[in-house]
């Protein structure tokens, strides 16, 4: 296999074998590359214990059929296959849209999922999501992030000086000591009943589910 | 080929009027040839100010509706070589004409003149859609209050969605110790809302009041500071780069003394 890219990765854990696919090549060399693992440079393995496979297909997303042929490959002799998945954020969890401009005064910007938006949103514009808010730039006007009733919503902005909040049912005018004069970027959730301000920084711990989370190695 | 260039400003009274005639009045002292447009049907102003109200025989709805032809409606300022007026009509209202017919009576000024100086009325209604239907161009109208920034904000997305982008902007009757002293916007606080380029800052100045209620536009007094700002923001129309004027009112040592004197 000099010289050729893997694309099969096969690690071995306490309760079985992760078989980590590559999500960037075409699917026919990812079962080529097995079949030539499986029969040839590890054939060791097949000769054991039987043995659980969780696998892996990172960003992938695949079909019922290309599922099925996977397993067809793995399930021999000792190896069965006990999941097949792919990354968390290929499952629609994390997708946002990105747009740019200015919602000026009168301007209503609407999206029913999560929106980042890179610009101002000035007094008297209107931000409405389905979901979370990012906005990359300040923030003046009115955000209603979670607006179909998403309690989870948070509403994130470079500066953080709306004139109004609103995350699922909840509405908040900014009291002035929201005003962190340091340049830091802000965001709202819902605790509780309240609405509370929080940094960025915290944004992770508050709201796992909101973002695909980084966690060091 | 003339450019047409609406002023307008959303909010009312915060000087699109003035503007309109000090800007008209000061790219003629500069030898162009000017035709000012007043859009405000059933409240116009602009002859007012322009001190030619008493030489209007027939106005832009007589023109729309033809009963006169476009050269006849037009009003030459004497003071000038090359300065016209086309009076909007006081007795009928806005709807008396459609954006349609605006556009085409500018797009025949625009064949005779090198600016045509639209004003519009206040609002965003009928009025403004007429206004704004033949600029290429607009310029936007402020003042330090919230209420008129907000009101610009709402203008300049209404423009942009008409197909005129990046509006140009003037801050009218700025007062520099109120911005300091933090009781007045401040010009970076107003340009980092609205996100614009600064066509020029105008100085609160009485001598505007003065002018317009003499029929004069401030810009043929050179000694004023508004009359300055003006000629300054019709010079960077012509592209000209010419830098904000300093606004800060001197408080030296003689001018104190000038004002114990009464002369300040």
């Amino acid at each position: 296999m000099a010289g050729k890219q893997h694309h099969v990765t096969i690690k071995g854990r306490k309760d079985g074998l992760v078989f980590v696919l590559d999500d960037s090549c075409p699917f026919s060399d990812l079962l080529e590359e097995l079949e030539y693992k499986l029969e040839k440079s590890h054939q060791n393995l097949l000769n054991g214990p039987i043995m659980h496979v969780h696998v892996k297909l990172g960003k992938r997303q695949v079909t019922e059929e290309e599922k099925q042929s996977l397993q067809q490959m793995i399930n021999r002799r000792n190896l069965v296959v006990q999941s097949i998945e792919s990354a968390p954020d290929a499952q629609g969890k994390t997708q946002h849209r990105v747009m740019a401009g200015i919602v000026r005064s009168g301007q209503v910007l609407e999206s029913e999922g999560s929106l980042i938006f890179i610009g101002d949103v000035n007094p008297g514009g209107t931000i409405v999501t389905g979901g979370d808010l990012f906005v990359l730039g300040a923030l003046r006007g009115t955000a209603h992030a979670g607006a179909t009733g998403n309690r989870e919503a948070v509403i994130a902005a470079s500066y953080l000086k709306p004139t109004q909040l609103r995350i699922a049912g909840a509405i908040s005018r900014p009291p002035d000591e929201w005003e962190i004069h340091d340049a830091t970027m802000l965001f709202a959730y819902m605790k509780d009943e309240h609405m509370e301000i929080e940094k960025i920084t915290h944004l992770f711990r508050l709201r796992p589910n909101a973002v695909e989370i980084f966690r060091g190695e | 080929m003339g450019e047409a260039i609406v002023i307008t400003s959303g909010k009312g009274g915060v000087g699109k009027t003035t503007s309109s005639a000090n800007i008209a009045t000061a790219l003629a002292l500069l030898g162009k040839k000017v035709c000012m447009v007043d859009t405000d049907i059933g409240l116009r102003n602009l002859d007012v100010v322009m001190g030619l109200e008493n030489r209007i025989i027939f106005d832009l709805v007589d023109v729309v509706q033809e009963r006169c032809r476009l050269e006849q409606a037009l009003v030459k300022d004497k003071r000038f070589d090359e300065l016209y007026l086309l009076p909007a009509a006081q007795t009928k209202d806005k709807q008396a004409v459609e954006p349609e017919d605006v556009k085409k009576l500018v797009t025949e000024l625009k064949k005779t003149h090198d600016f045509v100086i639209i004003d519009c009325p206040a609002g965003i209604e009928h009025g403004f859609r007429n206004a704004v239907a033949g600029a290429d161009k607009a310029i936007v109208v402020t003042t330090p209050e919230n209420a008129a920034v907000r009101d610009a904000d709402r203008v300049i997305g209404l423009l942009d969605k008409s197909g005129i982008h990046s509006p140009k902007l003037i801050i009218n009757r700025a007062r520099i110790n109120m911005m300091k002293s933090g009781d007045m916007l401040d010009i970076d606080e107003i340009c980092s809302v609205l996100a614009i380029d600064l066509l020029g800052i105008v100085p609160d100045d009485e001598h505007v009041i003065k002018a317009a209620n003499a029929g004069e536009p401030t810009v043929m007094n050179p000694n004023s500071k508004a009359s300055l700002a003006y000629r300054n923001i019709a010079r960077r129309m012509l592209g000209d780069s010419v830098p904000l004027m300093a606004l800060e009112e001197k408080n030296g040592l003689f001018r104190k003394v000038k004002k114990f004197f009464g002369m300040g």
